[in-house]
């Protein structure tokens, strides 16, 4: 524990920076003393209470579960039985027998795959319907509906249209993620101030140029909540998906172990589709900050 | 004889299911080349709609807008406006609101450098050139109209429209800001149609100044004409007899014989 330590550091540092700074110009370590070390200090400040948090979580889960007939395994335990998956991610000892970062590969390749249609897809019908007030009317209600209809629920369809499983559990992901996406775009797109359309209007820009130049960027912020919305129901449906649907993804995984009574294994899968989850998101969320930088400040 | 810009009898009307409302009625107008034509009016007695339907925005009902003898019917860069809420996308930066007006109107008749050097010039010409990579929201509400009024400017348009340009901005700002319209004016000599809810700045920047009558079915009441030299000075002219004597003839159609009723 020697963060705390690191940030009474960083806070008598500043001082010292600044009394640099007025008597010799040192461009350099001024730098990092000004910009670095309250970085991280702000860094350790943010990191330190969920580590606290996570340790006690721990202690607690151990107490509880390592009492004589605990039906879930402690920590300790856990570490113990599935020592394999939690230090080596990418072993690959056999056809089944691989690291679980192997697993949550495949499986985010198929996420890409639903995903990215899901995303272009949604997008285009979003923008479609948004123009019009009718198309919107009629087709709201209907997608309203839609949306809610949980994935697992379009899996034997998708096996019976497509007979196999690895294009039936991309339909999944695409057919789940698509309505937010559809749904917020078309907002998106109605909710274009006047204001730009008769930009737009005096320049004469052509549909191709309205599109891109003043569609897209104007409903941008839309867009991205619906691609949020998306990416975090995909990486819920693409387990379940995989538990029905086989093959090597880290839903499957998880249906194997329980098969087998490995439940410290399936505990250290949801770890992994906790935190995979949890990147998803925040990628989408930091692209979609960059693209979106000063498009909802007015 | 005819005008350069020339309203020939427009009517305008809403219609909004089974009812019609009548905003502007036989509206005739001639605006001369480089002339700095105002309107004023009490609030919603249909100048917006005067402004869109030359602008093309908005379909007349009846009669027609001509500019150089052509008909106008849809909205073009050779009648640039600037909004009264500024209207800059806030997506791009300063510099690139006024790009994309003048990509799009010379992409095909100026190369890359000479656009690059337009739209800085008529950033220079706002005295904006400084703040070229801020977005519109880094900026203030006098700059926004600054930038606003670059992007019209740089597409060099027959007619200036203006909708109530300074109306969002406190008293300093907005003097600056006609200083600067005018400067720009006498440099171009542009021909500008400016809506104005403000007295003394439709007598200080205008040759003409159109009083329109309350809504509905609204109507030109009068038009003055001021007589006043160019290049005018704010200062001198606060105690000038002719200044004086326009503003005090608007005053008396503003408030005397058109005072705004009440829409019950
Ligand atoms: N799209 C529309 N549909 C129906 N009525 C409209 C529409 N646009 C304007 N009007 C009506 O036309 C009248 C004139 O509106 P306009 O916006 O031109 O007024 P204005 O003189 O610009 O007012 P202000 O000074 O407040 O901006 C108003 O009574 C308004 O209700
Ligand atoms: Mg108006």
């Amino acid at each position: 524990m020697n963060m705390p330590a690191l940030k009474t550091q960083a806070a008598t540092a500043i001082p010292v920076a600044a009394g640099e700074l007025l008597r010799l110009p040192m461009p350099k370590p001024s730098y990092f003393k000004a910009r670095l070390v309250p970085a991280a200090s702000e860094f350790a400040a943010k990191l330190v209470p969920p580590l606290i948090m996570i340790g006690l979580l721990l202690v607690v889960w151990q107490i509880l579960c390592s009492k004589p007939g605990a039906t879930l395994p402690s920590p300790t335990k856990i570490w113990t039985e599935a020592y394999d998956l939690i230090v080596d991610p990418f072993f690959v000892a056999g056809p089944q027998d691989i690291g679980l970062g192997w697993r949550v590969l495949t499986s985010l390749q198929r996420v890409a795959i639903g995903y990215g249609l899901a995303g272009v897809i949604g997008i285009a019908l979003g923008t479609i319907i948004g123009q019009s007030v009718w198309a919107m009317r009629g087709l709201d209600p209907i997608f309203q509906v839609l949306r809610t209809i949980s994935p697992l629920a379009w899996l034997p369809i998708s096996l019976a249209a497509f007979r196999d499983s690895q294009p039936s559990a991309i339909f999944v992901i695409f057919i789940t993620a698509v309505w937010p996406i559809i749904i917020n775009t078309a907002v998106g797109i109605r909710n274009i101030p006047q204001d730009y359309r008769n930009v737009a209007l005096v320049l004469r820009l052509n549909p191709l140029e309205f599109f891109w130049k003043i569609m897209i960027p104007s409903a941008a912020p839309y867009i991205f909540t619906g691609l949020r919305i998306g990416i975090g129901l995909s990486w819920l449906a693409i387990v379940a998906a995989e538990m029905l649907t086989g093959g090597v993804g880290i839903g499957f995984f998880i249906w194997d172990a329980w098969n087998s009574s490995r439940l410290s294994d399936i505990i250290v899968a949801l770890v992994y589709i906790g935190l995979v989850g949890f990147i998803l998101d925040r990628i989408v969320a930091l692209v979609a900050s960059i693209i979106t930088r000063g498009t909802s400040a007015n | 004889m005819t005008s350069y810009l020339k309203i020939d009898h427009v009517d305008k009307s809403f219609k909004r299911g089974s009812i019609e409302t009548e905003v502007l009625k036989d509206i005739t107008l001639g605006v001369e080349k480089g002339q700095y034509v105002s309107i004023i009016g009490h609030s919603g007695c249909g100048k917006s709609t005067l402004l869109n339907l030359v602008a093309g925005l908005l379909p007349v009902s009846a009669g027609c807008v001509l500019l150089e003898n052509k008909e106008v019917n849809d909205p073009g860069p050779d009648r640039a406006v600037v909004f009264q809420n500024h209207s800059l996308l806030p997506w791009l930066t300063v510099y690139n609101n006024v790009a994309i007006a003048v990509n799009k109107v010379f992409g095909s008749t100026k190369s890359r450098a000479e656009r690059h050097a337009w739209v800085m010039h008529n950033l220079e010409l706002v005295q904006m050139g400084h703040a070229k990579d801020k977005r519109p929201s880094e900026i203030s509400g006098g700059m926004k109209q600054r930038v606003g009024l670059a992007r019209a400017l740089a597409m060099e348009p027959k007619v200036l429209l203006l909708d109530e340009p300074f109306g969002a901005l406190d008293a300093l700002t907005r003097a600056h800001l006609q200083d600067s319209v005018m400067a720009i004016h006498s440099k171009l000599g542009n021909t500008v149609m400016m809506i104005t809810h403000d007295v003394d700045e439709a007598v200080l920047l205008s040759d003409r100044i159109v009083m329109m009558t309350n809504g509905p079915a609204a109507a030109i009441g009068e038009v003055l004409d001021v007589p006043l030299v160019r290049p005018r000075k704010r200062l001198a002219l606060a105690a000038d007899p002719t200044y004086l004597k326009c503003r005090q003839r608007v005053l008396e159609f503003l408030y005397e014989r058109h005072s705004f009723v009440e829409a019950a």
